[in-house]
Order: structure tokens, then sequence, then C-alpha cells
């Protein structure tokens, strides 16, 4: 047995060929990123060491800091609308819902599985204006709001909202499926013995399914945060950013920084700024899980 | 008493009209999308948006297949996409393996490594990428997705895999070698068997990662032979112009209905694999 599974040969065979391309392609990259973000212009192209130039050019830049109140604002929304609908969806499924259990939660985890762009595409047409109203304008326009047909997508008011509800629209399933898991795995015993100490409702929620909830809320946090602090294909496929910069989010300015002005240092020291936002965003939603597990 | 029933009716039938609305608002952009993509031109002027189709206008979806490239992009995507599952699920299987049951020095460090890309944002690790794949003259390639699909595909499928490993007893791989297996058949034909579960989840949840990949396809490729279903998606509207709405549709629904149809037929799987990751990670 020892020997079997000792085996060096095998393990290289085994580890070797995944962990070097891992290494070339994951990790060699970002440490390239902060050598890249020590030099101005980019490769091939007025290509000069700059020190810490591109790190102080970050406070004054105005592009990125509409870049981030946008990503900032953007991860806001979605969080609270994809944990909190989902959260509730599964307190609906739990206690709501008798019949038809599995039909409604097949439906409403349905847009999960639906290609990103192909989602943008079709919310593009949906606000449309021009040439024709798109399915939201007509649908107004026929109930007689006539004052609320507009430029959904072309006006910085409303781009940003419109593109959020999409984005809570598609994953709400996600995690309400996430969070009805997590209330099956509750003995049924708890919640029964607070029922007949004269526990339901909000209270039954707050006091006896909040506590018990707190790890996959927090887990939930976590995966919701990662993905938003991305922003990057959504919005690219609704609004491309627009209009102006309302729409325009980290990842898709460093983009644009990058591949449409070259300038490839200054792109990489944002690079670096995502990154330590989403490591550093995580971690502190973590340490909720974590000091809630010493307390008790 | 009467009161508190029809309280309770009254109730009932609210939380039935709710969840009705619900099921409305998830699932009718899907048929509007549908209805949308077999109307003609002029239906768009002639009556609102939210009309049924008068006929069944199939030239759309030529329009889209022949014209728009779909077909193209078609191929593209799964070349890419299955090319990359493969490699994704077997060395989420070897490592996986070779970190939890295997004895050997640094194995815990090696698990940790490729842990840490969990996190790992895909646009860091974009601009280098771009110009090592430049040197490299890999870029307009499929091997240039590929390679970035397998890797980035790594750590989370390693980590899940390693889960089910976990939990995979001993006794049967002693067994097996006390039968004489070496280590290559032991994984060939008890591992791999036991871990069936296991690797449908990667299977799933990575399937639906690649096949919605935008960022790498729109950076690394420009030739409009190689691009997949996202990026032509994209690119769709220039190509047809913002005013042909029918093939538009079209494109967009035949991008969907494939993923619509595996949904219907495995949606516990695809649900319980999609979840995992959230779940277990």
């Amino acid at each position: 047995m020892k020997k079997v599974l000792g085996n060096k040969g095998a393990v290289a065979w085994f580890v070797l060929p995944a962990l070097i391309l891992y290494t070339a392609i994951v990790f060699v990259p970002i440490v390239w990123s902060f050598y890249y973000s020590l030099f101005s212009g980019s490769p091939g192209l007025k290509w000069k060491f700059c020190g810490m130039k591109n790190y102080f050019l970050l406070f004054k830049d105005k592009n990125f800091l509409d870049a981030l109140i946008v990503n900032g604002k953007y991860i806001a929304i979605v969080m609270v609308g994809q944990v909190g609908l989902g959260l509730l969806l599964a307190l609906m499924f739990m206690f709501w819902l008798k019949k038809c259990k599995s039909l409604v939660r097949t439906l409403v985890f349905f847009p999960v599985v639906l290609p990103t762009v192909a989602v943008g595409e079709l919310f593009a047409k949906i606000y449309e204006i021009q040439p024709n109203y798109g399915l939201l304008n007509s649908v107004l326009d026929s109930l007689g709001f006539h004052n609320l047909v507009q430029a959904w997508l072309g006006q910085a008011s409303t781009a940003l909202g419109c593109l959020c509800f999409m984005d809570i629209w598609v994953a709400m399933g996600f995690y309400s499926v996430i969070f009805y898991g997590a209330l099956l795995d509750i003995p049924y015993d708890i919640i029964e013995a607070a029922k007949i100490d004269g526990c339901s409702g909000f209270n039954l929620f707050r006091y006896v399914l909040s506590p018990l909830l707190k790890p996959i809320t927090v887990v939930a946090c976590v995966f919701s945060f990662s993905g938003t602090v991305k922003m990057f294909e959504s919005a690219t496929a609704l609004t491309g950013g627009g209009p102006g910069n309302a729409t325009k989010s980290l990842s898709m300015y460093m983009y644009e920084v990058a591949f449409s002005y070259n300038k490839v240092g200054y792109a990489s020291v944002l690079a670096l700024v995502i990154f330590l936002i989403c490591i550093g965003g995580s971690s502190i939603i973590g340490l909720f899980d974590k000091s809630s597990k010493e307390d008790n | 008493m009467n009161a508190l029933k029809a309280e309770k009716i009254a109730k009932g039938t609210l939380i039935r009209i709710f969840i009705f609305l619900l099921c409305i608002v998830e699932i009718y952009p899907i048929f509007w999308m549908i209805t949308a993509s077999l109307k003609q031109q002029s239906e768009w002027t002639l009556k609102p948006a939210y009309a049924l189709n008068s006929g069944f206008y199939f030239k759309n979806y030529v329009d889209a297949w022949t014209r728009g490239n779909m077909a193209v992009f078609f191929k593209n995507s799964l070349i890419n996409t299955f090319v990359a599952l493969f490699f994704i699920v077997i060395f989420a299987v070897t490592v996986g393996f070779a970190v939890t049951k295997m004895q050997w020095q640094g194995r815990d460090a090696v698990a940790r490594y490729f842990q840490l890309g969990i996190m790992v944002p895909v646009v860091t690790a974009l601009i280098p990428l771009f110009q090592i794949y430049n040197k490299m003259h890999l870029i307009n390639t499929r091997t240039s997705l590929i390679l970035a699909y397998i890797a980035f595909g790594l750590s989370l499928s390693i980590y899940l895999i390693t889960g089910y490993l976990r939990s995979l007893p001993d006794e049967i791989m002693e067994a097996a070698v006390i039968d004489g297996c070496g280590i290559y058949k032991l994984m060939w034909y008890v591992v791999i068997p036991l871990m069936k579960n296991g690797i449908i989840t990667v299977l799933v949840l990575q399937f639906f990662f690649k096949w919605n990949d935008l960022i790498f396809s729109m950076t690394f490729i420009s030739d409009s032979s190689l691009k997949t279903v996202q990026t032509g998606l994209l690119y769709f509207q220039d190509e047809f112009g913002g005013k042909n709405w029918g093939a538009i549709f079209a494109s967009v629904t035949m991008s969907v209905l494939p993923l619509l149809v595996i949904y219907l037929i495995l949606n516990k799987a695809i649900i319980e694999g999609m979840t995992a990751g959230a779940v277990k990670g």
C-alpha cells in the first residue's frame, strides 16, 4: 500500500503538468503585474521604468475614482439584492410553498444557466426605446404610464439600476437554492420547539433561523462579493460602460486603459487594485463567520 | 373562527399570487425572446413589443446561422469548452488524488498553492498573459483560450474533488492494491469510477464557466473565424446593424436554447453542481 501510494514517479505525473500550467498562466502573470506596474507606456512602445509614479497617478485619476464609485454602488446593490432576495425565496420555499416546490425551484434557478452575454442582449432589447419600444416601454405605454417611458439605458440616472436589476434577476435563484439547502439542514425539532414556545413569523426568523443561517450567509456574501467586484461581462453586454462612464466598472476601465489606450503599466496598477479589493473584501466578510464561531 | 379561516385563505391566495408573479418575472423574458425571434421586421413597428408573433418567421434563424456566422461560433465554443473540460477533469482528479491520498513531501503546500487561485480575479492576470501570448504568437489561436480556460478552472475543481476524495474510504484502495493493482490501474479502475459524482459536479460547474467566458475570448481572439458564441453575440449588432431585431433575437435564442434543453433534462444535477462551488467552497 505504502509503496504504491508513495510512488514518486506517479506523483510527478499527476501533479507536475497541472502545476506548471497553473503557475505559468495564473501565478506568474500576477507577479508579473507588479513588475509591469513600475513602467510607463507599453512594452515595445515608450516602455520606461518610472518607479512608483503609476501608483501616485491613481489618486489624481478622476476616471479611476468614478469607476470605483460605480463599482462600489454596483457591489452594494447587487449583493444586497442577490443575497437578500435569495434568502427570502428560500424561506418562501420552506414555509409557504406546499406544492410544486421543485417546479418553482427549477424555474427560478433557470436564468443562472444562461450565458451572460445573451442575457445582456436580451435585456438591452427589453429596455430599448429606439427604433421601437422594447418590452418594458411598450408595457408601460399600454398601461397608460406614458411619462415613465424613457431611454432606460440611455441616461446615467437609470442605467446602473437597470444593470443591477438584470444581475439580481439572473442570480437570485442561485442564492435561493444555497439558502434552501441550508434551511433543510436545520433539524426540524428546533423549529418545532420554537413554534411550541409561541415563536413564529418574523421572530422565528430573527431569533432561531438567522443565527443558524449565519455561516451560509457569510459564504453567500463572499460569493456575491467576489462575483460583483469582477463586474465586467454583464455591463459590457448590456451597456458597454455607458452612457458616458455611468456603468463603467474598475475591470472595464482597466481593460480600456490596457487595450485601447495602450498604457500597460498604469493598467497593471489598476489590475492590482482589483486584486487587492477582491482578496481584502472577501477576507473581511469572512471574518464575520470566524467571530461568530469564537462566540459559541 | 370563520374570520380566522377567511384570513388564512386570503393569505394563501396572496402567497399564491406572489409566487405566480415571481415565476412570471423569471420566465417571461425568455418566453418573450423566443416569440420575438420569430417575428418579421414589420411586426415591430406595427404592434407593441409584447405582442405575440403573428407567424413563424424562421428566416431569422437562417440569417443568424449563416450570415451571422453562428455556425462557426458554435463550433469554436464547443471545441474550446470540451477540450478544456477534458483536461480540467483529468488534472483535477490526478492532482486531487495526489494531495489527499498519496504520501509525499510538500503535498499540503501544493494543495494550498492551488487553493490560492480560487480568489484570483481573471482581470489581474489578463495584461501579462496577453503579453506572454503575444510573444509566443499564440494570439488568435484556440490554444490560447484553451490553456487559459484550463489554468483558471483548476483551483476550484481541485478543491471540490479533494472534498469528495477525503470521504473515499482507504479500505477500497487497500483491497485493490492487495489484489495487485498498480497506481495507474488503481486510478483508472477504482478511483475514477468512484469519483463519478465529483466529476459530474466539476463538469457542470466548469462547463457553464467556460461556455460563458467573455473576457478571455474578447482579449485573445480578433479573427472572426475563431470567435466563440459570447464574443460573436457581442459583435453581432455591428454586423447586422441595430435594426434587424429578428436576427438578433434569433441568435440570442440559439445561444440559449441548447442550455435550456440541457437544463430541463439534467436540472437536478445542474443545480447541485452549480451550487457546490459555493456550498463546499
